[in-house]
C-alpha cells in the first residue's frame, strides 16, 4: 500500500513555491479580496449565534467519539448502506480506489470505450488524482461544480478547499470561457458567466449516465450520505444519472442522523458565511423510480488509519473541510493555495498532507505558519492546528537528527548551541558577550546589516538594532552593587 | 495608584529582552517599584524554552522548562514582559510534564502557573491597577500580538493602561488582529512570506499616523521596527512597559 496525496511527483518546498506566488500580484489581490469577503461574512454569521461555542464543543465531542470508535461506525455504515440497496467498496489507497472507480464506470455506463462521468464535490478525488487515472483508462471526467469546472478547463489546480478557483477573478474566468467555449463576445458580468456555464453543463447532465460525487457526511445508523452545496449542480449530479458512485474518506462518518443538526449549523456559516447551504442533498441507498438505480460507495483510507493511533494526530481527521482556517490564515492570505504543493492547502493542509504521507514530500509544511492561532480560533470542530504543527515539527526534527546532514545543519548546530548556553548562567552570559563582540563585523551605522547564517534571511528584508552594550542583567548587577536601587542605564 | 498590598514580584525578563531589549526590563522594574512592590531578578534565569519547543527541538526544551520551574517555584508572583513566553508556559508546560511522565514536575507546573503573569495581566488582573502614574505626550497605536490576543486573551487590559497615561493619544490600528509575520524561526525559514505579512502590518501602522507603535512582545516589535526602519520610517517601537515607565512633561 502506498499513500499519496495529489500529484505523484514531489512538489518543491513551501518557501520556494511561496516565493513564486508572492511574485504574482494579481493572484495576491484575488486572494486578499476573496478571503476578506468570506471572512467578514463568516464573522457576521457566527456573531449572531448565541450558542456558537457550545456547537463547536458538541461537534468536537461527536468527532472525537466517532474517531475513537471508527471501526464500529464504518461497519455499521456498510451494513445499513447495503441494506438500503447500495454497494460498499473498501479502498486502502489511491491506486485501489481509482481501480474500483474505473471498473465501476465501465460496468455502470455499459460502454466499452469513450465513457464519460459527471463529477461533483469531491476533493478526495483530487487527493487520489482520480481524473488522471480515469483519462488514462479512456474515461472523460467532467467537473460540474462551477469552480471545479473552471479549474479543469484551465488545466489548473484547486487553490482552496471550498472555493477551488479562488485565485481567479471574473476577468480571468471570462478570458478562459472565451477561449475554451468559443464565445468571443462573452463579458465578465457574473450573470453572463454563470449562464454560459449553465448551458454548457446542462447538456452534460442530461446526456451522461454515470455520476461521481464526494460526501460531506455519511450517517452510520442509516447508511445515508449528505452533500451540501450552493449551486444545485451537485443535486443534478446525484439525482439525474442512472448510476452514482460516491467517494468517501473514512473520517466523514458520523454516528447518527441527528448529529447533522450540529454540523449543518457549523459548516455553512464557517465555509461561506451562509446560515444554511442552498442545497442539502441526503440520500439513502437506492429508491426505485427516484434517482439513480445503482449506488456505489468507495470508502477510502489512504493513510487515515495511521493517524488514529496518536491521540493528537487523530484530531486532524475531525476536519469537515469548511476552509475557515484558510480564510483566516495570514500566511495563506499572502501565498494562496498552490504554494502548499498539495491538494490540501492552508493550515489544515499543512497538518493533513504531511501526516497522510508520513512526512514524505511535505516536510516544509509544518513550518508554513507563524503559530498565530487564527486557524484554531475559527475552526468549527476545534482542531488545535498550532499544537499539531508543533508536534509535526518535532517529528521532522527527530527524523532529521537521524541523518548526518540533518545533524550537521546550521539550524541544528544553532539550536543545540543555544540549548547548551541556556542550561548554565555562565555559558549564557558568555554567549551574550560573544554575540555582542561578533556583531561589530556587521554594524553599519546604528543598524546591523547582511548578517550571516540563518540571520541572513532576517537582514534581507529587515533592519535590526545592534545588541546594546549592556544587558538587563548587567544593569541589575550594577544596581545591586551600587546599592542605590538605581543602576547604570543599559 | 492604589491597589493590592505590596508584593514580592519575581521578574522573568525573557532571554531576548535581557540581551536585545534591556530597557524593557528596566521599565518593568521602575513601574512595579513605583507602585510600591519589591522586584527580584534571579540571575540564573535564561530562557523559557519556547524557541526550541516551537521549532521542533522539543527534547532540548525540556531541561529549560525544568530549570524555569525550579527557579520560580517559591515566587509570590512572576512577571513576564513577553506574552509569547507566557503562552509557552500556559499552553505547553503541563503537556511537557505529562509527556515526560514526571508527576512531581507536573505538580510543580500546576502550582506555579497561576502565579505567572504577563506584565499587563499583572497590573490589571493581579494588582488591580490601570493608572500607573505615567505621562507620555505622544500618539501611540497598539498592536495586539497574536499570543497575547488569542492565547492569553488579555482583552482590553493594555488599552486601559494606555488610556490612563497622561498626554497619550491612542490611535486604533487597522486590521490589528492580523499577525505581523514574525513567528519566531518562521521569520527566517519563510523570510519572503514573513516580509509580505510585515509589509501589510507596517502599512497599517503608517496609516494611523502614530509616532509610536507598542505591544506586549518585543519580538513582534522587532519585526515591525525592522520593516519600518528599512523603509525609512521614523515611527518608534516601544514595549508597553516603557510607555508606562515614562514620566515626560505634559502641557
Amino acid at each position: 500500500m502506498s499513500v499519496r496525496v495529489g500529484k505523484t511527483e514531489a512538489a518543491p518546498d513551501f518557501p520556494i513555491l511561496a516565493k513564486t506566488a508572492l511574485g504574482n500580484e494579481q493572484l495576491r489581490r484575488n486572494v486578499h479580496h476573496a478571503t476578506d469577503v468570506i471572512r467578514n461574512k463568516r464573522a457576521l454569521r457566527v456573531e449572531e449565534m448565541p450558542d456558537w461555542q457550545a456547537l463547536r464543543d458538541a461537534a468536537s465531542a461527536i468527532k472525537a467519539h466517532t474517531l475513537r470508535h471508527l471501526d464500529h461506525y464504518l461497519v455499521e455504515f456498510e451494513k445499513n448502506c447495503t441494506a438500503a440497496g447500495g454497494t460498499v467498496h473498501w479502498a486502502r489507497d489511491a491506486d485501489e480506489a481509482n481501480a474500483i472507480a474505473i471498473s465501476l464506470v465501465w460496468e455502470l455506463s455499459g460502454l466499452e470505450e469513450n465513457a464519460e462521468v459527471i463529477k461533483v464535490k469531491t476533493m478526495t478525488s483530487d487527493e487520489i488524482q482520480l481524473n488522471v487515472a480515469l483519462e488514462k483508462a479512456g474515461i472523460t471526467p467532467i467537473e460540474t461544480d462551477l469552480a471545479d469546472m473552471i479549474v479543469q478547463m484551465g488545466e489548473d489546480e484547486p487553490s482552496h478547499i471550498v472555493v477551488p478557483a479562488l485565485h481567479k477573478n471574473r476577468f480571468e474566468v471570462r478570458d478562459l470561457f472565451r477561449a475554451k467555449m468559443g464565445l468571443p463576445e462573452m463579458t465578465e458580468d457574473p450573470e453572463v458567466l454563470t449562464n454560459a456555464a449553465r448551458i454548457y453543463l446542462r447538456d452534460r447532465f442530461l446526456k451522461v449516465n454515470v455520476g461521481l460525487s464526494g460526501a460531506n457526511f455519511a450517517v452510520a445508523e442509516s447508511g445515508a450520505v449528505c452533500v451540501v452545496e450552493s449551486e444545485g449542480n451537485g443535486r443534478m449530479c446525484v439525482t439525474l444519472p442512472d448510476a452514482l458512485i460516491t467517494l468517501i474518506g473514512i473520517e466523514k462518518i458520523i454516528p447518527r442522523f441527528s448529529d447533522l443538526e450540529v454540523f449543518l449549523q457549523l459548516l455553512p456559516r464557517s465555509a461561506t458565511g451562509e446560515r444554511m447551504n442552498p442545497y442539502n442533498s441526503l440520500w439513502t441507498g437506492v429508491t426505485m423510480g427516484d434517482g439513480p438505480r445503482a449506488f456505489h460507495v468507495i470508502l477510502l483510507d489512504n493513510g487515515r488509519t495511521k493517524l488514529l493511533a496518536d491521540e493528537m494526530e487523530r484530531e486532524t481527521l475531525a476536519c469537515i473541510r469548511c476552509g475557515a482556517c484558510l480564510n483566516a490564515c495570514p500566511v495563506y492570505r499572502e501565498t494562496g493555495g498552490h504554494a502548499y504543493g498539495s491538494i490540501y492547502s492552508g493550515p489544515i493542509g499543512a497538518i493533513l498532507s504531511p501526516q497522510l504521507q508520513s512526512l514524505e514530500h511535505s516536510r516544509s509544511l509544518p513550518y508554513a505558519s507563524t503559530l498565530c492561532g487564527a486557524c484554531y480560533e475559527v475552526c468549527p470542530v476545534k482542531i488545535d492546528i498550532p499544537e499539531i504543527l508543533i508536534h509535526l515539527r518535532g517529528r521532522v526534527v527527530a527524523e532529521d537528527q537521524k541523518t548526518l546532514g540533518g545533524k550537521l545543519s546550521a539550524e541544528s548546530a544553532a539550536m543545540h548551541g543555544a540549548a547548551a548556553a541556556f542550561q548554565s548562567q555562565a555559558r549564557y552570559e558568555a554567549a551574550q558577550r560573544l554575540a555582542r563582540m561578533g556583531q561589530v563585523l556587521f554594524k553599519r551605522g546604528d543598524q546591523l546589516k547582511h548578517l550571516p547564517g540563518m540571520a541572513r534571511e532576517w537582514t534581507r528584508f529587515r533592519d535590526l538594532r545592534p545588541i546594546p552594550a549592556h544587558s538587563f542583567r548587567d544593569w541589575w548587577k550594577q544596581r545591586a552593587k551600587s546599592g542605590t536601587g538605581k543602576g547604570a542605564q543599559p | 495608584m492604589d491597589g493590592e498590598p505590596a508584593l514580592r514580584i519575581s521578574l522573568f525578563v525573557a532571554c531576548y529582552n535581557d540581551t536585545l531589549f534591556p530597557q524593557t526590563g528596566v521599565a518593568v522594574t521602575e513601574v512595579l517599584e513605583r507602585l510600591g512592590h519589591t522586584v527580584e531578578f534571579p540571575l540564573a534565569q535564561t530562557c523559557c524554552g519556547q524557541m526550541h519547543y516551537n521549532t521542533g527541538y522539543q527534547a532540548e526544551a525540556i531541561p529549560l522548562v525544568r530549570r524555569f520551574v525550579k527557579m520560580f517555584a517559591d515566587a509570590e508572583a512572576v512577571c513576564v514582559p513577553s506574552a509569547s513566553c507566557v503562552a509557552m508556559m500556559r499552553e505547553h508546560y503541563e503537556l511537557i510534564a505529562k509527556n515526560e511522565n514526571d508527576a512531581a514536575l507536573l505538580e510543580e507546573v500546576r502550582s506555579l502557573l497561576p502565579r505567572i503573569f504577563e506584565f499587563s495581566e499583572l497590573l490589571v488582573n493581579r494588582l488591580g491597577v490601570e493608572d500607573v502614574g505615567a505621562a507620555f505626550p505622544h500618539s501611540v497605536t497598539y498592536h495586539p500580538s497574536c499570543h497575547s490576543l488569542r492565547m492569553l486573551h488579555v482583552g482590553d487590559g493594555p488599552l486601559k493602561l494606555l488610556r490612563a497615561v497622561r498626554g497619550l493619544d491612542l490611535v486604533e490600528l487597522p486590521k490589528q488582529e492580523q499577525c505581523c509575520g514574525f513567528g519566531g524561526t518562521f521569520s527566517v525559514k519563510n523570510a519572503d512570506v514573513s516580509a509580505a505579512m510585515l509589509a501589510e502590518k507596517d502599512a497599517c501602522v503608517l496609516a494611523t499616523g502614530a509616532e509610536v507603535v507598542t505591544a506586549l512582545d518585543n519580538s513582534c516589535l522587532m519585526q515591525i521596527y525592522g520593516g519600518l526602519h528599512r523603509a525609512g520610517s521614523t515611527v518608534r517601537t516601544l514595549h508597553l512597559a516603557e510607555i508606562l515607565a515614562a514620566r515626560e512633561a505634559v502641557q
